[in-house]
């Protein structure tokens, strides 16, 4: 904050949190925020590796370049409900909000710490327990239900893994409950003197919109997943039609979460890249109150439009109607938003460091995937893409193109800031350069693939599907050898990296006024904030 | 060939065997054009003001902009007004998917199940796609297929047709289709089902009509049609007892005419009664109560299959 008066010194350079206490218990029984963002990065990005894994190895089987397929239809299913679930569950939703988001959310409000830190590391641990017991599924007993679980497949005609997994995403759930009530207090209570609520970063108002989905929307997904247990296990007859039950009732309660959800994985990388967009432009953002309150606003709505994914389930036509309208509008803050950012550059001083190409890597394919989300909103339409390739692509340009791309603009953003390194820049273009293409050059004939009519979650295909199945496999692997050089670059960084100032980018926020890494409790002296968050005048 | 034919896009959807596939590419052509120029607006935007106002100095200023209230309001109100065309647009044309005509000259049962279908014609033929029999159909007109399932959901994917629909378990859907030239066309279930879901392939072959005539009738019907069984079924129940079939007033409504008439119910709501209205008033009874009339009738919920609901919904159908 340049006009702001923040009275912060440096820390002693040799004492910050990093070694504030040292050995493996410190770590563990931390209540510093900073570290369990850190906790959670490590987490997140072995599951990422895991949920990979299983996405190049379906890509493998389907480019079917031996006369031999790869795997058999029963693997095959499995490897892409593992893939589905490890990336949904505990890649995309916990990824910026409990890493970047526990890192950077106290620090940016001029807090110590968040309000609840013994809840906080309570969240981890949950988070910890959550994927131990869905990920013992892998080991026990095996899932093919695809990460949406839907009845009565899931509880009628499949192993009984399906209860294991459903529980950990349950107490996954938890995790995700806590850490946005925690964010909520922290928002409210524990501002900087002089942070109003109109000059808190648009990452909080990012952050804070997914804590609201994720106290209100989480819940509903608690239950659905104890109904699926109690169905399988009791048979109780909800989702059941021989017990007079409604299968496609499943449905509206998961699609009542898991639409929201999106919002949840995405909402946060719109946080990460309107600070990008700013720092990078060296100005001030343009249209703050339109990009805060279109957060709020697509959060809101984001629990009025689960029914379309439900189109063709035998929901009546009415129903589908006004579930297409109310989807629109969700296009109105998103075009708001990617108008501000573009707008920002206006007559900015922008330079291209490597977090500033994952930010505009995130703009072009995020630009992609929201187009063509009208396309599937679109009733008419939609029913031809219904379950097609056409939204494979799309989610994945929306999640992966929006999400990952954020979450790794985000890490090497902010990388300074946790290590007191510089990540190599070379290393983080080579890994963009990399990821951005592989990730077009996998999933842009997709669209193709959809329109052509090939269904998702197909083990096999038609022989006029294979040039373009095959292209895509390929790309697949750009991907995974982009998001290695990201990691080496990472490790690198953290290990050899050069030494980082205390702003090395010159941005605004709070989080660059103290040192690097930052002592303890972020601030040797609380700031006083006497501006907007992003005054570069 | 339409200006929609110039956009190269289109020419990877499959055939357009219907009419309403014609209407559907002329959407999508539009959509592909609309987002070409949002993106080239959007991005290109982007990359201009990337190019023009990169950093070329140190001690460079920025421009100090904070909003512009008639630009926002103008980003704002566009896309909204856009968004709300192609949502009428894609409300017409789903319309027209989800309504079948009055009249249709094949009505089929088509019972999903893991991985196969069954298809039942009025007469009884029926058929087992894993035998590698097609689905024989009218070409130029009109064939309603009314959808179950045995046991998960599945999918009826047409993509000739641009159609699909599920196929639920414990209820019917329906779905129609009008191809105007004979062919082949495959179909695809696109709700995953378990460990052959890719394999659950059908082809539905539309023929000359007065040759799908002449197969219709051909062949030895089975031993009973739908209907007959249906019937024999409705006097075993002891239907009759509460139902005419002759229009008279006994303690339930009547079965002359009662298929595709409009049932007003004592809640005040109305609905048009169709195989899933007839489906839900024979299994659960109580769920809607004709106006002026008592509830009475018992819950035949797990005593009757699903193939015994469906012949007695195509004996009431008959009962004109």
């Amino acid at each position: 904050m340049s006009s702001a008066h923040t009275k912060t010194e440096h820390g002693h350079a040799d004492h910050n949190y990093l070694n504030h206490g040292s050995g493996i218990w410190s770590w563990m029984t931390t209540l510093d925020h900073k570290r369990i963002g850190l906790m959670y990065f490590a987490t997140v990005a072995t599951l990422f590796l895991i949920g990979g894994f299983f996405a190049l190895g379906i890509r493998l089987h389907l480019a079917k370049f031996g006369a031999e397929p790869l795997l058999d239809p029963d693997t095959y299913n499995k490897f892409m409900t593992f893939h589905g679930a490890i990336m949904v569950f505990m890649v995309i939703i916990p990824g910026i909000p409990a890493f970047l988001g526990n890192f950077v959310l106290p620090i940016q409000l001029g807090a110590k710490d968040v309000a609840f830190p013994r809840l906080n590391l309570a969240s981890y641990y949950i988070f910890i327990a959550g994927a131990a017991i869905a990920a013992s599924s892998m080991i026990f007993n095996q899932v093919d239900t695809g990460w949406t679980f839907y009845t009565p497949y899931s509880t009628a005609k499949t192993s009984n893994g399906v209860i294991l997994l459903v529980l950990g995403a349950f107490t996954m759930g938890f995790s995700s409950i806590l850490t946005g009530l925690n964010f909520i207090v922290t928002t409210h209570k524990l501002r900087a003197p002089g942070m109003t609520m109109d000059r808190i970063p648009l990452m909080i108002w990012a952050l804070y919109s997914t804590s609201i989905i994720q106290i209100l929307a989480t819940p509903i997904l608690a239950i659905t997943l104890l109904l699926i247990g109690a169905e399988k296990t009791l048979g109780v007859g909800i989702f059941d039609p021989d017990l007079g039950g409604d299968p496609v009732l499943f449905q509206h309660f998961f699609w009542f979460y898991s639409h929201p959800a999106v919002y949840i994985m995405i909402l946060p990388a719109m946080g990460v890249i309107s600070e990008l967009i700013t720092a990078f432009s060296k100005k001030t953002i343009f249209g703050y109150r339109a990009i805060a309150y279109s957060s709020v606003a697509i959060a809101a709505v984001s629990f009025l439009v689960w029914g379309h994914h439900m189109f063709v389930s035998g929901q009546s036509t009415i129903a589908g109607i006004v579930f297409s309208i109310i989807t629109m509008f969700v296009g109105v803050p998103t075009a708001i938003k990617l108008f501000n950012w573009i707008s920002t550059m206006y007559r900015g001083t922008v330079t291209f460091e490597a977090p500033m190409l994952f930010a505009l890597g995130f703009m072009f394919l995020f630009t992609i995937g929201g187009l063509t989300g009208v396309f599937l909103a679109s009733t008419g339409m939609d029913v031809h893409f219904h379950d097609t390739y056409f939204v494979v692509a799309h989610f994945h340009y929306v999640m992966v193109g929006g999400t990952l791309m954020a979450l790794m603009g985000g890490i090497l953003y902010w990388f300074p800031k946790m290590f007191g390194r510089m990540t190599s820049d070379l290393g983080g273009r080579i890994s963009w350069v990399l990821i951005f293409t592989g990730f077009n050059v996998t999933f842009f004939p997709q669209f193709v693939l959809g329109a052509m009519g090939m269904p998702r979650r197909y083990f096999d295909y038609l022989p006029e599907y294979t040039n373009l199945n095959q292209i895509s496999t390929v790309g697949s692997w750009l991907i995974g050898l982009g998001f290695l050089v990201g990691l080496i670059t990472i490790i690198h960084g953290i290990f050899k990296g050069e030494k980082a100032t205390d702003n090395p980018w010159g941005a605004k926020t709070l989080e660059w006024q103290t040192s690097s890494p930052p002592p303890h409790e972020n601030f040797i002296n609380t700031p006083t904030v006497t501006a907007g968050p992003y005054d570069f005048r | 060939m339409s200006w929609s034919s110039l956009i190269p896009a289109t020419s990877f959807m499959p055939i357009q065997a219907t009419e309403i596939a014609k209407e559907v590419d002329l959407l999508y052509a539009f959509l592909i054009i609309a987002s070409l120029v949002s993106f080239v607006i959007l991005i290109g935007g982007m990359t201009w003001f990337l190019i023009k106002f990169k950093r070329t100095s140190l001690d460079q200023k920025s421009a100090y902009i904070t909003h512009n209230n008639f630009a926002e309001f103008l980003w704002s109100f566009i896309p909204l007004v856009i968004m709300m065309g192609i949502f009428y647009w894609g409300m017409v044309i789903f319309e027209k998917l989800r309504t079948p005509p009055e009249d249709v000259a094949a009505e089929i049962h088509v019972t999903a199940e893991q991985w196969a279908w069954t298809y039942r014609y009025a007469n009884g033929k029926e058929f087992y796609s894993s035998a590698n029999d097609p689905m024989i159909i009218p070409a130029g007109k009109a064939t309603k297929l009314i959808l179950t399932s045995k046991d998960v959901i599945h999918s009826f994917y047409v993509p000739a047709f641009r159609t699909k629909q599920d196929a639920v378990p414990g209820k019917l859907t329906q779905l129609w289709f009008e191809p105007k030239q004979p062919g082949e066309y495959i179909v695809f279930c696109t709700e995953y089902c378990g460990t052959k879901h890719s394999g659950m392939m059908i082809k539905i072959k539309a023929i000359p009509s007065e040759e799908y005539a002449a197969w219709y009738h051909a062949e030895k019907k089975g031993a009973d049609t739908p209907a007959d069984l249906g019937k024999t079924l409705f006097a075993q129940k002891a239907c009759a007892s509460c139902h005419s079939i002759d229009g008279s007033r006994v303690v339930g409504p009547t079965m002359k005419g009662l298929f595709g008439s409009e049932r007003k119910f004592t809640d005040g709501t109305k609905t048009k009664a169709d195989e899933n209205y007839l489906r839900e008033s024979i299994l659960v009874s109580s769920a809607k109560i004709v106006e002026t009339y008592p509830a009475a009738m018992p819950l035949f919920q797990g005593q009757l299959s699903d193939e015994d609901v469906a012949n007695l919904i195509e004996y009431i159908k008959s009962i004109k």
